[in-house]
């Protein structure tokens, strides 16, 4: 029993980050109709620049600003410059385009900072905590995870939600032709929520880089993980995403503690295959006509 | 001489096979002119010819992108390894066991990615490259599977009536360039009959084909079995020819890789598939050059080519969507169209049949590769036979 309780703690840890990863797909895929296949690539790039802080010796939190900065900014100019040409054009050229950026980010890290991976601290302590003598498989920085995780999902929400500038995110990815009607800057705002999903991104990259450490192709599986839970929430919805990670953490876990930690891709892979066969357009969306 | 242009004109088969017949015999010049590494890299470029064929028939024919044909690879390879160490079969029989399991791993993944549509199918087939070459790593198979260092295979011997200094390598080609030229002999002669005509239908308008009949799914499914078949040969070959099945050998980036060489190649075009293993060959040869004489560090000699390809597919994309092959193409076209105003001004019917097509009737969606690709061949049955014989 307890090891089923550590098995879900763990996967919960794993299961906000992918979450993040998913939640940044999704954001993506909401205003573009993209999947963002760079996105692996994106929180690399940006998980390296903040190693390179703590390797110069800056602080943790300063690396983490940098990531999220970073982010931000590689979002916006990848955005302006690649992405653009390929919106509303037949979905395969975004794929390729996106593709073609992760390959050139992933050979661009490689250049700079070499094909080995390196090793990245965590924020606090990560021995687990201990209720009523028995340790179970959650730490503080596990808690600090989850709550970064749960806080900028937070932030997003109160931005779509309670502002004007979320509102004019939300009509241009809804309705891009009327928001522009009514005095939207929807290429503006595209490019904004290409930023703001790639922080997130940026956000995960940094707090899974200390169990998968910081190399060109470390991060290659976080892009499976977090398009495997987008799809099971549906593509569609920021909520789904948070419960389809949540779910993939957990269903991986299981299988990493009770079969092998060898096979949590394939499990991923699995899981993935057996929601498109049974709802291909994911768990939380209804199901929608195509238009002949 | 009239009569053999006639009948290479009115009969695919007889063209297709003077057109093997003709490669091998240039390719055995070529292997013989040049040294033993040279011989290896004209290996590289055969097993990956036939990966990159394949992926061109699903891809650029059907519009079903697959990101996992660097794992079917991978199934190839350790079939084709399995297969000697166990039963020791002679090669040819090896090689088609490699071709036979891929092509079982493809009816799997061909009735999942039936289903799928754009992205979908491509994380789908993302989850399987990344997914697939960790299985050799679980703990169950590691024995029989061989774990990170993956498993060796003996190298094949020359036959004796060669000579005793015959070289290894140069044996390897031979195997591997038969190999490559049979699969595009085998795809080239489907692609050109019911086959490649309904997998188009379905490309360019799944509901059209659907209605006239066509069954879409299954042709699908098929469509994903010959080019799991032709990648998974190209992985057998692949282990023939490095002696070696690792998983390191089949990162998401040979997928990756694949794809860039249809692009670069030109979607749908089995010539494009030759052009873009040349790539993927010589662009790191070309790059390790470069920086052995402009002295950059190893980092960057070894990255450089992935650079390359990422941003290929990027501008190519953006910039240039028919590819290498389509760009010959057309600049062949302008010269026979040319030649041919200069030979006879009136227009006589000859130039009529082939004036529309040449002409690019759907000229405003000219920067989509899926559809771009379709004009090739679906300009080959006018514009573009002179031009395959003049090839």
């Amino acid at each position: 029993m307890v090891r089923f309780i550590n098995l879900t703690l763990a996967g919960i840890t794993s299961g906000v980050v992918f979450a993040a990863v998913a939640l940044a797909l999704v954001l993506i895929w909401r205003s573009t109709r993209i999947v963002n296949f760079a996105q692996g690539g994106m929180l690399m790039f940006t998980t390296f620049l903040a190693w390179s802080v703590i390797d110069r010796g800056g602080s943790y939190w300063l690396a983490l600003g940098v990531a999220l900065a970073s982010g931000l900014v590689l979002g916006a100019v990848i955005e302006r410059v690649a992405v653009r040409p390929v919106e509303n054009k037949p979905p395969l050229n975004a794929v390729i385009v996106t593709l073609g950026l992760f390959v050139l980010l992933q050979a661009s890290a490689g250049m700079i900072w070499g094909d080995t991976p390196h090793s990245y601290p965590p924020a606090f302590t990560i021995k687990g905590l201990s209720v009523g003598g028995t340790r179970l498989l959650l730490s503080p920085f596990d808690l600090f995870v989850i709550g970064a995780v749960a806080a900028v999902m937070m932030l997003l929400t109160l931005l779509f939600v309670r502002t004007d500038l979320g509102l004019r995110l939300r009509a241009s990815a809804f309705a891009p032709e009327i928001a522009r009607l009514q005095g939207v800057r929807v290429g503006r705002m595209l490019t904004l929520g290409w930023a703001l999903a790639a922080l997130v991104g940026s956000l995960a990259g940094v707090l899974i880089a200390p169990s998968v450490f910081v190399g060109p192709a470390q991060f290659d599986s976080m892009l499976v993980f977090g398009f495997t839970a987008a799809v099971i929430g549906g593509l569609d919805s920021p909520a789904g995403a948070v419960v389809g990670g949540l779910l993939l953490g957990c269903a991986l876990s299981y299988v990493s503690g009770y079969v092998s930690s060898d096979l949590v891709t394939f499990g991923a892979l699995a899981a993935l295959i057996t929601v498109l066969m049974i709802r291909p357009s994911g768990l939380f969306t209804a199901s929608t006509g195509r238009r002949v | 001489m009239g009569t053999v242009l006639n009948v290479l004109r009115r009969s695919t088969l007889a063209r297709h096979t003077a057109a093997a017949l003709a490669a091998i015999v240039a390719l055995y010049f070529l292997t013989t002119a040049v040294g033993p590494y040279r011989d290896l890299q004209i290996a590289q470029a055969a097993y990956l010819t036939c990966a990159v064929a394949g992926l061109t028939v699903l891809t650029g024919l059907g519009g079903q992108i697959s990101l996992g044909h660097g794992a079917f690879m991978a199934v190839g390879a350790y079939t084709a390894v399995l297969v000697i160490g166990h039963w020791g079969w002679p090669l040819a029989a090896v090689l088609a066991a490699a071709a036979g399991v891929t092509a079982v791993a493809g009816v799997v993944v061909g009735a999942v990615a039936a289903r799928l549509h754009g992205p979908y199918l491509a994380g789908a087939t993302l989850a399987f490259a990344v997914g697939l070459p960790g299985l050799a790593n679980y703990k169950p198979l590691t024995d029989e599977l061989g774990g990170q260092n993956g498993l060796t295979l003996v190298p094949p011997i020359p036959p004796a009536g060669l000579g005793e200094t015959f070289p290894l390598e140069r044996w390897q080609s031979w195997i591997a360039c038969l190999g490559a030229v049979i699969t595009l002999f085998l795809l080239g002669n489907l692609v050109r009959g019911r086959f490649g005509r309904t997998l188009r239908a379905s490309r360019d308008d799944e509901i059209a084909a659907a209605l006239s009949g066509v069954r879409v799914a299954r042709l699908r499914i098929t469509a994903t079995v010959v080019s799991a078949a032709a990648a998974g040969l190209g992985g057998g070959l692949l282990a023939v020819v490095a002696t070696l099945a690792a998983p390191g050998a089949f990162p998401l980036t040979l997928s990756l890789q694949l794809i860039a060489a249809i692009i670069i190649g030109g979607l749908g075009s089995l010539p494009g598939a030759v052009w873009g293993a040349l790539i993927l060959v010589y662009v790191p040869t070309w790059a390790s050059d470069l920086s052995t004489s402009s002295g950059f560090s190893h980092n960057i000699a070894s990255n450089l080519p992935l650079a390359i390809y990422g941003l290929v597919l990027i501008v190519v994309t953006l910039a240039f969507p028919r590819g290498l092959q389509g760009g010959l193409r057309d600049i062949g076209g302008a010269v026979r169209r040319r030649a041919r105003k200069r030979r006879d001004p009136a227009p006589g019917p000859r130039a009529s049949t082939s004036g529309p097509t040449t002409t690019h009737p759907g000229g405003a969606d000219e920067a989509t590769p899926d559809q771009a690709g379709a004009r090739p061949d679906d300009r080959g049955d006018a514009g573009g036979r002179g031009e395959r014989l003049r090839r």
